[in-house]
């Protein structure tokens, strides 16, 4: 079947992911929307490779892969780190940078 | 030393003697101070006695030495140099200013000893010196025009030395209003004359002005009308002279030399120097001669009336300026720079006797406390004396055989010129006035009782407060908000010229002079010292008239001799043999004496239809544009615009994760729709 | 039959992030991604990436999203439920129109003319395509780089996440004096370190300043504030 289709899930799973970005309040789950969208990427970079046939396009989703997985180690420690000081774990108390 | 070194000489040792005394001041014991201001103008003495031995040796016609150290201006269609002009009419001038300069440097390291100033004060000096030796060397208009306006700003300096006086600030500032106004007019007719003529050195501006221009021009009348501006507010004419005597605010010293022996000069100096210009247009030279006759008569007049005795001093300068001017204007150039040069000694003589009376008064200038000072400050009275004959034209002393030789080349030009005479010849006679006015009423009578306490102790007199000699307001240090205030006050002890022996040995030579420099140039032909060695530079002239006239000039002689021995012995009857004299004849005039002693109310003219209207635009234009539009709409406006936008950008700077987020991801779409839409 | 499995797999790939985005307990999301994660995989494998589709499972689904039970676990939703829409209308208008406009501009791109080469079949593939000895082969010669710098990027995050996550040294929350917090985000500090909060606060100029604190050690002679007599 022809690439359409997967692009096309890619592209629903992208907008999902950004909507979810933008409306969820726990931190966590804002980290889950944004897994959400590097996944979409990722079958977007798949489907690509398979139209053209080499590999780059696998070895492309393997390294985003192994981006995803260190921020999420990063941005987890973070939220470890929030809750530990007693702090709320909520995107819109956590707003001292501001103008 | 050739003489194209020697100028430059003479110029620079004021000028280190002044870097010297001004960037060491600190350091420097007043005395070292004063030796070093002393010694570098005597030093310049010297160099211009070299250049005036080296001059003479250059053969008659051509008596003339440019020297130039670099191009100061070289571009297309215009070329000036840092050049210098020296001829017998240059080498005469410095020989005067520097000599009666260091006479006066002399006097002052005597003077101003207890003066907490006293290092500034011989900087300025110095400066002063260079910038006038600078302005009379020129070699080129523009030269002249910075040695003008530094010779400006020097006397602004130094008229208000004592600035915690609020008086003499004003009076600086009102000298250097005036002295720029000059200014103007004198830049304003270089600019013409350079736009017809396109060069500005004297040597080629003189060759080519009768081919440039024709006679008595428009261009040139107007060219030579406005440089006379510049003569008349530097040489306190008629109707610039209003700053000169308020200039008396300044030391004694200060009066001395610059308002008296050099820098009210400067104006006769350049109506000499560009005599070529003024014989070319009749007209301007006409307008100078009777601004000349009438400032002698109006200064005369005031000069009866003054109460306070540097004032009087200052108005009899103006009017012996107001003789020079009338001299050069009308081509009498031997006569003119002959009455310079005695003038500047008897005048700076006078000045310097003036000074020693006042410290023995204790700060005190007014005639009405003065009298009887003869035997209490004898030297003083003799160097009075001198300067009093000298100034009087009392036959056989300086000034008798200066003001003759200028009054006959006047007279024998003939035509209307007689109508200037005439006016000399009157001028002499308030001349003989008040100069004996003020000396019998400061030496004749029973000895006041500042002089009492001369006699008797042999120190000044020292007043319980010490005041302003104009206002009689108290010189307070206390109202002032510095702490350390004697700077800026004159200082408290007083010297006179019986207990100084510099003061003395300044005065000493120019007495001397005062009496015998008449020698130079008797009449008759007796002996031309003067006119021959000035003859180089005044070959060129136009003006024909007869240089033979024995009849003219023994009439003259008779006349002089005559008004001065009449009016010597009319001032003695009002004023040493019937004291009531003079107050009867001011009480059945009481309107002339009035209109006398208002000065001929030239600064209350100036006040209401000058001073005032600009003040007033000067506020309107603060309140009205300055607040609005400067204030208001170009830095308000600007800066209200800055904060404005930087509140926006500020906004967006929420610190909500979600609104960045939002953000990000709206610019995402729209960065794919430029995309999609380009590609479509 | 592809064609079957596309829409099953598919499907539950969009269940799993639609669950993502609406559930309220995070601990459900984390679950919903874990399927749709998995979903994922299969759909690679549809697309013959074989490895990547176990390189997902075993790595993102097994390792990471573990992680992310850890820390659910953990930190937890707090004790009230995620206040899921308390956004205002106005923002969630924002966020969904955004995330609608993205989507029909990637739909038009994907589906418009301009890019109907993307309607095909895909290249020939070699036999090769996908398998585990292509994909050694190409980060080894083709892609080093990338690989090596993907290591490191491992290696620094490994640093970062222990040092995020570790317990601080010296100061535990309510010993000693602290000096005052200015911000959420601020560590607690010993007082009297001249932090910019307390410049900014005055703190120890117009508040009195506490004593100093010496672990252990007693001092000689007691600290006193300098004196206007001393030198």
């Amino acid at each position: 079947m022809s690439i359409n289709w997967y692009l096309l899930v890619s592209a629903i799973i992208f907008s999902l992911g950004a909507a979810g970005v933008t409306i969820r309040r726990n931190p966590l789950v804002i980290l889950l929307c944004l897994e959400l969208m590097l996944n979409a990427g990722n079958l977007a970079l798949i489907g690509f490779s398979r139209m053209w046939g080499d590999g780059a396009g696998e070895i492309f989703a393997i390294v985003v892969m192994v981006i995803a997985a260190c921020e999420v180690a990063i941005g987890l420690g973070i939220i470890v780190a929030l809750y530990r000081r007693r702090l709320p774990v909520d995107v819109d108390e956590l707003k001292d940078l501001h103008g | 030393m050739s003489i194209s070194v020697t100028p430059w000489l003479v110029l620079a040792c004021p000028l280190v003697g002044m870097l010297t005394i001004a960037l060491l001041g600190k350091k420097l014991s007043p005395r070292a101070a004063g030796t070093i201001g002393t010694l570098a103008i005597a030093l310049a003495f010297v160099f211009a006695v070299l250049t005036l031995v080296k001059l003479q040796a250059l053969p008659h016609d051509a008596r003339v030495e440019t020297t130039s150290l670099w191009n100061l201006v070289n571009v297309d269609g215009v070329k000036i140099q840092l050049g210098l002009y020296v001829d017998p009419l240059s080498t005469f001038m410095i020989l005067v200013v520097t000599g009666v300069s260091t006479l006066i440097h002399l006097y002052s390291a005597g003077y101003m000893q207890t003066d907490a100033g006293y290092v500034r004060y011989f900087a300025y000096l110095n400066f002063f010196v260079f910038s006038m030796l600078l302005l009379v060397l020129a070699g080129n208009l523009v030269l002249l025009i910075i040695g003008w306006a530094f010779v400006g700003a020097a006397s602004y300096m130094l008229v208000s030395y004592w600035y915690r006086r609020d008086t003499a600030t004003a009076a600086g500032l009102k000298a250097f209003v005036i002295n720029v106004i000059g200014d103007i007019g004198l830049v304003l007719g270089t600019l013409f004359l350079f736009k017809t003529m396109g060069v500005l050195d004297y040597d080629q501006l003189f060759a080519g002005a009768q081919t440039a221009f024709e006679k008595d021009s428009p261009e040139l009348v107007i060219a030579m009308l406005l440089i006379l501006v510049g003569a008349f507010a530097k040489s306190a004419q008629i109707p610039f002279q209003t700053w000169l005597p308020d200039a008396m605010e300044g030391p004694t010293p200060v009066s001395s030399l610059i308002h008296a022996a050099t820098m009210v000069t400067a104006g006769v100096y350049l109506i000499g120097r560009l005599h070529v210009l003024f014989e070319w247009a009749p007209t301007a030279a006409a307008v100078g001669a009777i601004v000349g006759a009438l400032t002698l008569l109006i200064a005369g007049s005031i000069g009866l009336v003054m109460t306070d005795l540097k004032r009087v001093i200052a108005y009899s300068t103006m009017s012996q300026i107001g003789y020079m001017i009338m001299g050069v204007s009308a081509a009498a150039y031997v006569g003119g720079f002959f009455h310079m040069m005695t003038h500047a000694f008897f005048k700076a003589l006078l000045f310097m006797a003036a000074g020693s009376i006042i410290s023995a008064m204790g700060g005190n200038q007014s005639l009405n406390n003065m009298s009887g000072f003869r035997k209490a400050l004898p030297f003083t009275f003799v160097c009075f004396l001198a300067g009093g004959f000298a100034l009087s034209a009392f036959p056989l002393f300086s000034g008798f055989f200066s003001k003759d030789t200028l009054l006959f080349e006047v007279g024998a030009r003939g035509g209307w010129y007689w109508g200037l005479y005439v006016a000399g010849y009157i001028g002499a006679a308030f001349t003989v006035f008040y100069t004996w006015r003020m000396i019998y009423r400061a030496f004749w009578g029973e000895p006041c009782k500042e002089a009492a306490v001369v006699i008797e102790s042999g120190h000044a007199y020292h007043p319980a407060e010490h005041t302003n000699p104009h206002t009689g307001d108290e010189d307070d240090p206390s109202t002032q908000e510095v702490e350390d205030s004697q700077v800026g006050f004159p200082g408290k002890e007083h010297n006179f010229a019986e207990k100084s022996w510099q003061m003395r040995y300044a005065m000493i030579p120019l007495a001397i002079l005062a009496v015998i420099a008449g020698v130079v140039q008797l009449p008759f032909g007796v002996t031309n010292v003067l006119s021959s060695f000035l003859e180089p530079t005044f070959a060129d002239t136009i003006v024909a008239y007869e240089p033979d006239n024995p009849g003219l000039e023994t009439f003259g002689l008779i006349l002089s001799s005559v008004i001065a021995i009449v009016s010597l012995a009319c001032a003695y009857w009002i004023w040493v043999r019937k004291p009531g004299t003079s107050a009867a004849i001011q009480a059945r005039l009481p309107w002339l004496h009035k209109l006398f002693i208002n000065k001929w109310y030239f600064d209350q003219f100036y006040s209401t239809f000058v001073v005032a209207p600009v003040i007033w635009i000067g506020q309107w234009a603060r309140d009205s544009f300055e607040r609005v539009v400067v204030d208001g709409a170009f830095i308000g406006g600007s800066s209200s615009l800055v904060k404005a936008g930087s509140a926006a950008v500020r906004a967006i700077q929420t610190g909500l994760i979600r609104a960045y987020a939002a953000l990000v991801i709206g610019g995402l779409s729209v960065v794919l729709l430029y995309f999609l839409v380009r590609g479509l | 039959m592809t064609f079957l499995f596309f829409f099953i797999f598919a499907g539950f790939a969009l269940a799993g992030a639609a669950g993502v985005v609406v559930l309220r307990n995070p601990f459900y999301c984390v679950l919903s991604l874990v399927v749709h994660l998995i979903s994922l995989a299969l759909l690679f494998l549809l697309l013959e990436a074989q490895f990547v589709a176990v390189a997902q499972i075993v790595v993102y689904a097994g390792a990471v999203m573990v992680l992310y039970v850890f820390v659910v676990a953990y930190v937890g939703g707090g004790d009230k439920p995620d206040q899921l829409w308390s956004a205002s209308w106005r923002q969630k208008a924002l966020a969904i129109g955004f995330a609608t406009l993205i989507f029909i501009e990637l739909a038009i791109a994907i589906l418009g003319t301009a890019l109907s080469s993307l309607g095909t079949e895909g290249a020939k593939l070699s036999a090769t395509y996908g398998t585990p000895a292509q994909i050694g082969e190409l980060l080894l010669t083709d892609f080093l780089l990338a690989f090596e710098l993907a290591s490191m990027l491992l290696l620094v995050a490994a640093i970062g996440a222990v040092a995020l996550a570790g317990r601080r040294g010296g100061i535990a929350e309510d010993e000693g004096n602290l000096s005052p917090r200015h911000g959420a985000v601020d560590t607690p500090s010993p007082a009297a370190t001249g932090s910019m909060a307390e410049g900014v606060s005055g703190y120890g100029v117009t508040t009195p300043l506490p004593e100093p604190q010496f672990e252990g050690r007693e001092l000689e002679q007691p600290v006193r504030a300098a004196a206007e007599d001393d030198r």
